[in-house]
């Protein structure tokens, strides 16, 4: 790891309410690498994930200390401007909930909001994303249809596309393919692995099959704490630490 | 065995039972309704205001009331609307982290939602007198708008709560401001909107004791939001407290009227709901 990390994370604590949620975390996020985080659930991994783009802002009771510094610019830092630091990252969540909107509009949404108005423009970013996505051979015909028509493997790449269309950086997964059939999933894992030329990618994931495909590196949270951080075939196939070992053969979960 | 055979037959008959007085009384309504009003329909009742005699039996109709329980119901939804729309969202979408607050707002509403639509009646008439405005339309609408107020933002508040979280996050996620935020969400919900919309208005033309003091009676169509308007359930008490027969029987005619356009309103709305929520996940 001599590259310049995209997200460098350094001390941070997440309380939410009197729980403490994330202990003192430090981790640099590589550029143009995938980067799964893999843990027991309720470990944090997701906490961790969303206090990338501040999303953990509207949750009741949250108490968020130390810096999160994305190009070397601290999102928590009292000027930040959040909007600004969303849109350096797309967001693929558990299940897809694309936009209560056509399949165009759904992908033209992100643009539009920042100000890309001109029809041509809009068109060719949408089929640009479309086609990054692999979705536009298969929805060319009806981009006026209301995305939710879509089978759910296909409103997951839409979310994708959606969230590619802003222009990101950064490509957040929360567990993605967790609602997914198994062609789903794997059309989606090959979009991660392709994506990472042009995008860092940082997954949450639990499970271990996917993480060991698709990630460069791993980072294993246990109870609020980074356990383990490195390459994947390192963590996955020889961990340092005894916590890893247990949780990477399935004793605890 | 044959204890728990016996229960089942129990509480299925007891859940028949109960299912044919709800729907038989809805039909024994608007039966009774339609039996005791349809002779008495003409073309004259929808159509024209009340004659010189019309309430000793002679020639009119009940326009004049019609057309300002719908003045009165729609203008009142409309400013309603107005109102509660950014108070739903503002409760929902711009006050993180103060759960006590938009609780203690949402239980203000349900208060504000049990309160009987006479202190509204009597409320709006007070704010009238202080503003010198008299029995008027004007006058009318703004004690239905108080009264509809807690219905729509209550209903509002409870769709836009079924909106996922994840929703608002993945409209977040692409750097989206509060408001557009909402917006999203608004769409989200255009039929829960159309649902409060319609409630609203049920509500609003039905309901007496709101206007009995504001909007006054008159047997013209208002013109003006200063002048008074009738509406169709005082139309209905004022016809139905006479002793002429004839009369009695238009009151029944009037619930008709009144009936068929809250189910056709409904109806409408059924509709409106189904094309609306096709783009819903």
């Amino acid at each position: 790891m001599t590259q310049t990390p995209h997200i460098s994370v350094q001390h941070l604590n997440v309380h939410i309410g009197n729980q403490h949620i994330l202990n003192d975390i430090n981790i640099n996020i590589p550029d143009k690498k995938v980067t799964s985080i893999i843990g027991p659930s309720g470990c944090g991994k997701t906490t961790l994930l969303k206090s990338f783009n501040r999303l953990l802002d509207n949750t009741d009771g949250v108490k968020i200390t130390g810096k999160v510094l994305v190009d070397g610019e601290d999102i928590y830092a009292p000027d930040a401007e959040v909007t600004h630091i969303r849109k350096k990252m797309g967001l693929l969540s558990q299940r897809p909930y694309p936009l209560p909107m056509s399949i165009y509009d759904n992908v033209a949404y992100g643009p539009r909001i920042h100000g890309i108005r001109k029809k041509q423009v809009l068109d060719e970013l949408v089929e640009e994303q479309l086609k990054a996505t692999g979705l536009w051979n298969e929805v060319k015909d009806r981009l006026n249809a209301p995305a939710t028509r879509l089978s759910i493997g296909q409103q997951q790449r839409l979310c994708l596309a959606r969230g590619l269309a802003v222009g990101p950086e950064i490509i957040l997964g929360d567990e993605s393919t967790s609602a997914l059939d198994p062609v789903s999933t794997s059309i989606i894992e090959d979009l991660f692995i392709s994506l990472k030329e042009k995008y860092s990618i940082v997954l949450v994931t639990h499970i271990l099959r996917q993480a060991r495909r698709v990630s460069d590196y791993i980072v294993f949270v246990y109870m609020g704490r980074i356990i383990e951080f490195g390459p994947t075939e390192e963590v996955l196939l020889s961990p340092k630490e005894e916590l890893t070992k247990e949780y990477v053969k399935g004793f605890i979960s | 065995m044959k204890r728990r055979k016996l229960e089942e037959l129990f509480f299925r008959s007891l859940m028949v039972i109960a299912t044919v007085v709800v729907g038989g009384s809805f039909f024994l309504i608007v039966g009774t309704v339609f039996i005791k009003g349809a002779p008495y329909m003409t073309w004259d009742m929808l159509t024209k205001t009340p004659g010189g005699g019309f309430y000793i039996g002679k020639e009119g109709g009940i326009l004049n009331a019609i057309i300002g329980s719908l003045y009165v119901a729609g203008g009142a939804t409309v400013l309603g609307l107005i109102i509660s729309i950014p108070v739903a969202i503002f409760i929902n979408m711009y006050m993180d982290g103060k759960k006590f607050l938009s609780n203690t707002l949402r239980a203000a509403f349900d208060v504000l939602f049990g309160i009987p639509s006479i202190v509204y009646g009597a409320f709006g008439f007070l704010i009238m007198v202080y503003f010198g405005i008299r029995a008027s339309l004007l006058g009318g609408i703004i004690a239905v708008t108080l009264l509809v107020i807690p219905i729509l933002v209550r209903t509002l508040d409870e769709v836009i709560r079924t909106v996922p979280l994840e929703l608002r996050d993945a409209a977040l996620s692409l750097g989206a401001t509060r408001w557009e935020m909402a917006k999203v969400v608004l769409r989200q919900i255009r039929p829960g909107i159309l649902t409060a919309i319609l409630l609203s208005f049920g509500r609003a033309i039905g309901d007496v004791a709101s206007v009995l003091f504001t909007a006054g009676f008159s047997d013209n169509i208002p013109t003006s939001l200063h002048e008074p308007a009738a509406t169709l359930p005082l139309a209905i008490f004022f016809q139905l407290s006479s002793p002429v027969e004839e009369v009695q029987g238009r009151g029944y005619a009037s619930a008709l009227i009144l009936t068929i356009i809250v189910l056709g309103i409904t109806i409408l709305a059924e509709i409106l709901i189904k094309k609306f929520s096709k783009h819903n996940i």
